[in-house]
């Protein structure tokens, strides 16, 4: 029994929308174990993006607890909360979210910028990873001049090089083409076998098939909680 | 994050928007000018006048008939106070121990003609002494003779104007003008000078003091010059003053002595205001800049919500991202204030270039003053959207596109 990464108990996450209050969240337990590769599955207003921002630190519940990594993160201050997210989390948007003034090279390296890690070891990370995701050749090109599975390599580039224990992807493949779709998720499912624990949002169901563990979600509720066996 | 990598990323957002940057640097770059060029004109202006002030010799007091507790503006006319400060009143100042010498004076105005042609000039009565007081200096010939004051010897010294009109290119040396109804003989000319403290040494005519007296009938003096031994006897000389004309008056004290030194601080005083006021309007344009600096820092943050909001999600801590944008202010109004400076010299220069005779002087202080302000300005106008791009929620940022 390897430990637990995060553990949801009791989480509440309600937004008001006109005069009605929304439960996007509604009563979500739920634990991940270190290395585990989750996908979470439901339509549109299901709340499983809610749930993955939550997971991310960049959304408050309303009410229950979040432990992450055996530390309770629910009432932390919003400089702790930065402090958490950059040191154990990275996310991969749909949309990339790659700075465009930037090189990619630079934007795999803003997480070191903003951690404060000296440049000397911050050109060694960077040069690494983009070793690692085969972006030798394309390093000091703007994200303007690269395809969109360029763009989705930087993305993760990004979103390992402090080496998080949790990698969040919302939705990663929505934006590409198939071919690039596959390769992309093929390098996410390569990092969750060095022991990173992968947590995808999507809603194409071929996607969400090949995690070991599918959670489906209606209405702000987790109806399905699914462990693939082998 | 390292300051040097706040630095470089704050540059970067800088240039990478160079129509918004340019716009606020060019705001800040006038503003910085202006404070300096109005400053130096100021400054330039001030120094000038005490300079002109200190030209008269540092040691002068000037003794005025008529008793007035003013120290400056404009002396009593004759005729106002009961008694006359004469000739011999001067002459008695002459003999005090703490004073170097004296130079009564008497105007008037007179017409002076030559063959002719006729000008109406300031006379001036005066001795000897007058030459050295005044720092007076004779091109050709020699100044007033140094005999007894009260002989009205028939000579005259004139102003470059006054040779000019009158003779032209005949040699004025040895010449007979008349003056009023008396003949007077050129002995000396005066070196061109100019205005000097609303004297026109150029268009006037120097005359013995007592021939002035008969000329325009009257025995009061104008003013009486008297140049104490040393700066530092200056209020005992005054004091003695008073003293003498006392004695000799009745014991009524009713003359004025203004020192030389009161004046030049008066001026003094009244330019430096002036230019402190001429500097504050000044620096009210580098308020406008610094709102200018806010509008285009707030528009910028709206523009840049998701980079924000992505460096959120990235673990950028609010007071990261704060300091980034005040870094981001505080470069554009140093750049600003840079630019500015270089304007503000550049256009002292050219005023230098247009108008030689004003020495044009730029205090230090303003300098350090227009940069300080503009850093200033730029970071608490910075500060409003700044904390608008710390506060900001980061899914909300993100989800905007």
């Amino acid at each position: 029994m390897s430990e637990e990464v995060i553990r949801l108990e009791a989480i509440q996450r309600v937004f008001q929308v006109g005069d009605q209050m929304v439960h996007a969240l509604n009563d979500i337990d739920l634990a991940i174990e270190a290395g585990e590769y989750v996908s979470v599955m439901g339509p549109s207003g299901s709340g499983k993006s809610t749930l993955l921002n939550l997971i991310a630190l960049l959304d408050q519940p309303n009410a229950g607890r979040y432990r992450l990594n055996g530390k309770d993160v629910t009432e932390l201050s919003d400089r702790e909360l930065a402090k958490v997210r950059r040191e154990n989390i990275g996310f991969v948007f749909q949309f990339f979210h790659l700075i465009p003034r930037l090189s990619a090279a630079e934007n795999i390296e803003m997480p070191l910028v903003l951690a404060g890690v000296p440049p000397a070891r911050r050109s060694r990370l960077v040069a690494e990873a983009i070793q690692a995701f085969g972006l030798v050749d394309r390093a000091r090109h703007r994200p303007d001049q690269l395809s969109g599975g360029q763009r989705q390599r930087v993305a993760i580039g990004r979103a390992t090089i402090m080496q998080p224990s949790v990698l969040l992807a919302d939705e990663p493949t929505g934006n590409l083409d198939r071919a690039s779709g596959v390769e992309i998720i093929d390098l996410l499912e390569a990092l969750n076998d060095t022991g990173v624990t992968l947590i995808i949002v999507t809603h194409d169901p071929a996607l969400g098939g090949r995690a070991g563990r599918r959670l489906e979600m209606i209405d702000g509720r987790i109806i399905r909680d699914h462990h693939a066996s082998g | 994050m390292l300051p040097g990598d706040i630095l470089h990323s704050s540059a970067k957002a800088i240039g990478a928007q160079p129509m918004r940057s340019s716009l606020i640097l060019i705001a800040m770059a006038i503003g910085v000018a202006a404070v300096i060029v109005l400053t130096t004109l100021g400054e330039s202006t001030r120094q000038y006048i005490t300079g002109e002030f200190a030209a008269l010799g540092s040691n002068l007091l000037i003794v005025l008939p008529g008793r007035s507790e003013t120290t400056g503006g404009q002396p009593p006319l004759l005729g106002e106070t009961p008694r006359d400060l004469t000739l011999d009143d001067a002459l008695a100042l002459q003999r005090s121990r703490r004073i170097e010498q004296v130079a009564p004076i008497t105007v008037g105005s007179a017409p002076v003609s030559w063959r002719g042609l006729e000008r109406e000039v300031s006379i001036i009565g005066s001795t000897a002494s007058l030459k050295s007081i005044r720092h007076l200096d004779i091109v050709q010939g020699r100044f007033l003779p140094a005999t007894a004051p009260d002989r009205a010897v028939p000579v005259c010294v004139i102003g470059q104007k006054v040779r000019e009109e009158l003779f032209g290119k005949v040699r004025a040396l040895g010449q007979w003008l008349r003056i009023g109804d008396r003949r007077f003989r050129v002995i000396g000319i005066l070196a061109p000078r100019g205005q000097s403290i609303g004297v026109d040494f150029d268009d006037i005519v120097i005359i013995p003091v007592a021939s002035a007296q008969a000329l325009f009938d009257a025995p009061g003096l104008f003013r009486v010059l008297a140049e104490a031994k040393s700066w530092d006897s200056m209020l005992a000389a005054a004091a003695e003053i008073h003293q003498i004309i006392q004695a000799r008056h009745e014991g009524e004290d009713d003359v004025t002595v203004i020192t030389q030194d009161s004046v030049i601080a008066t001026f003094d005083r009244i330019l430096l205001a002036l230019t402190l006021a001429v500097a504050g309007i000044a620096a009210i344009s580098l308020a406008v800049a610094g709102i200018l600096i806010m509008n285009v820092m707030l528009v910028s943050v709206s523009q840049r919500t998701a980079e924000i909001g992505l460096l959120k999600a990235l673990g950028a801590e609010p007071g990261q991202l704060r300091l980034l944008f005040l870094t981001e202010a505080g470069l554009l109004s140093l750049l600003g204030a840079g630019l500015g400076v270089c304007l503000g010299l550049g256009t002292v220069w050219l005023l230098q270039r247009m108008y030689p005779a004003l020495p044009m002087v730029t205090p230090a202080w303003a300098l350090f003053a227009a940069v300080a302000i503009s850093l200033g300005t730029g970071l608490l106008f910075g500060v409003l959207p700044a904390g608008k791009a710390a506060g900001l929620d980061p899914v909300q940022a993100l989800s905007r596109r």
